[in-house]
């Protein structure tokens, strides 16, 4: 496989994890635009833990998975209680803090940036999307899944139906949290080094266009929209600022004929053969 | 009964200008107290970059106070009125201007982001409110309004390039007043920003339309019913937002001498900042916010370092975005509903 490729599947698979992590909160009806600050948490957590600590790999993936869930976790409490633009504003603030934090840090290197001394290969990457992949399908299955989903649709009517609104999304936060810790472990081992300017308020815009556009309705949302906005560009050779152009005019587009993104639960019942089995 | 934020610094017009001035006369006798002349200058500074924040502010603010919208295109027109007049500047196109060219190349930019603006309603606002219902109870303007800050930012990185660009503005001059020294552009901006807000703070309270903006900021639905030709009278919020954010980028482009097409992203951000902190809806709390994020940044880079400031920033705008969803001075039915 040439360096090219793998390099795309290696930003494609951190991409779609972190956009899993987004999926989790939106799925449950929150926007957190503060995703990259999310990810810069797991992904110094792992250059720390792995580089200063000198825990094994497998650990310190975990650990940081941990950290962000955890951050998550502390975080939604306070976040919960805003509402609408005031949670957009809330978590892209949170964003913000914790890059100019990173930026502002002696101990992770500040604006040199952190050098990263153990590496994983590609597979692992596979293997970390795949995973998380299959368990945002298997969680969006499960009554918690469901409570989300209830959350999303009608908040009043989920209290009604007996959902503990306030558990469910502070627990969307915290798998949400877990996934984008994930998300940046796996690209701090691969690219062997995080700076934090990389983590800045444009990557929290873009992974939560693309689970938008995707679709927040079912699971595949995030695998459709990354794939289109990720591999879609390399596979037509289109470069530069000409790709954005077209990603913005896609986004103008689709927000004006089809805002509930690209897989919708009405599509997936259409597309299956099982009919009824999907009933929503 | 209303989910959108209202324009709080519409209706509560008296106390607004009072405290704002308080704030910053407290903060300019605490820096003169702690640091003398120094201190004094990077107050003096910061209040000036604080006007262009401020312009930025309103302009966020007034889309969110009328429309319950987070417009992000904001921050391109403000890039898109620098980089327009640079462009028309530097291609020729104005030399029947003579020497007054710099100033009809910034005029054209102010244009060009109303322009822009409206298109924005066009296309995303105006659009989605007739397919669907109440689009201000929507994320989807939101998100369609990144898709324009990608797509305008992109368009002029492909038109122009990506450098950092000069515009010379043809005249210099410092004055000197008690030993501080102020630029004449610095001044002559800040006094003009400070005139822009007042005059829209002017169309809010005492005309028609003003009256008309304020009713929809209460309730869209009770407006038309009311005799209020929303279709009519929202675009007027997208002219005034090309404005306010045209009107900063070219003083911006005045103050600091050169344009590039990511110049609207850091004024941007600390606009945002400045509302939050002021109270979203509220347009005196937009022009006290922007005046302190102006001083926090001047105040925190002397102190801690250029680093900092985002911290400084943001640190206190989660601060009180939490403590105090409705800012310093905002009004209280704010952060109701679900966009």
């Amino acid at each position: 496989m040439s360096g090219y490729l793998s390099g795309v599947l290696a930003i494609f698979c951190v991409n779609l994890i972190f956009a899993y992590g987004i999926f989790v909160t939106a799925a449950a009806g929150q926007i957190n635009l503060g995703g990259a600050g999310f990810q810069a948490i797991g992904a110094y957590a792992t250059g720390w833990l792995a580089g200063q600590a000198g825990l094994p790999i497998g650990v310190s993936i975990v650990a940081a998975a941990l950290i962000t869930a955890l951050v998550g976790f502390l975080i939604s409490f306070p976040v919960l209680r805003t509402r609408g633009v005031y949670m957009v504003l809330a978590t892209f603030a949170f964003g913000e803090v914790i890059a100019g934090f990173l930026l502002h840090s002696d101990v992770f290197g500040g604006a040199m940036g952190m050098v990263v001394p153990l590496h994983v290969e590609l597979w692992v990457l596979v293997v970390g999307a795949a995973v998380t992949t299959l368990a945002t399908f298997y969680l969006m299955a499960t009554r918690l899944g469901l409570a989300m989903r209830a959350v999303n649709d009608d908040e009043d009517a989920s209290i009604v139906m007996g959902v503990n609104v306030r558990a469910v999304q502070v627990a969307a936060f915290t798998i949400g949290g877990a996934f984008t810790g994930l998300s940046g472990a796996l690209y701090a081992l691969n690219f062997g080094f995080v700076e934090a300017q990389y983590f800045n308020a444009l990557l929290s815009i873009y992974i939560l266009l693309y689970v938008l556009i995707g679709g927040t309705q079912t699971a595949w949302g995030p695998l459709v929209g990354t794939v289109f906005f990720t591999i879609l560009p390399e596979l037509f050779r289109v470069g530069g600022s000409a790709r954005y152009l077209i990603f913005g005019i896609v986004i103008v587009f689709m927000m004006a004929l089809r805002p509930e993104g690209i897989v919708t639960r009405s599509l997936i019942r259409r597309l299956s053969f099982r009919g009824g089995a999907h009933a929503s | 009964m209303s989910d959108s934020p209202g324009l709080a610094g519409a209706r509560i017009p008296l106390p607004g200008p009072a405290i704002a001035a308080a704030v910053t006369l407290v903060l300019i006798a605490i820096g003169i107290a702690i640091g003398g002349k120094v201190i004094v200058h990077q107050v003096v500074s910061g209040l000036l970059l604080g006007a262009i924040y401020m312009t930025v502010a309103v302009a966020f603010t007034l889309t969110i106070g009328v429309l319950n919208f987070l417009n992000f295109t904001i921050p391109t027109l403000f890039m898109l009125t620098g980089m327009a007049a640079w462009g028309l500047l530097s291609g020729g196109y104005l030399s029947l201007a003579g020497r007054g060219a710099w100033l009809a190349a910034l005029a054209c930019g102010v244009v060009v982001a109303v322009a822009a603006s409206l298109l924005v309603e066009r296309l995303t606002f105006r659009y989605l409110k007739m397919k669907h219902g109440d689009a201000t109870e929507h994320a989807i303007p939101l998100v369609s309004s990144l898709g324009f800050l990608i797509i305008f930012e992109n368009l002029v990185l492909i038109s122009m390039g990506s450098d950092s660009q000069r515009f010379a503005v043809p005249f210099r001059a410092d004055l000197h007043i008690a030993g501080i020294v102020v630029g004449v552009p610095q001044l002559v901006s800040c006094a003009l920003a400070v005139a822009v807000v007042a005059a829209l703070s002017f169309v809010l309270k005492r005309t028609k339309v003003g009256r008309a903006l304020r009713t929809i900021a209460e309730n869209p639905d009770t407006a038309s019913l009311l005799g209020v030709d929303v279709g009519r009278v929202v675009p007027v919020v997208f002219v005034l937002t090309g404005l306010l954010a045209g009107v900063a980028g070219a003083l911006f482009t005045v103050n600091y001498g050169d344009v590039s097409p990511f110049m609207g992203d850091n004024v941007g951000t600390k606009a945002i900042a400045a509302m939050v902190l002021g109270g979203v809806g509220s347009i005196w709390g937009a022009i006290a916010g922007g005046l302190v994020v102006g001083l926090a940044e001047t105040l925190s880079i002397q102190f801690f370092g250029g680093d900092s400031v985002a911290m400084t920033v943001w640190g206190l705008v989660l601060v009180i975005v939490v403590l105090r969803p409705k800012g310093l001075f905002g009004g209280a039915t704010i952060g109701k509903g679900k966009m």
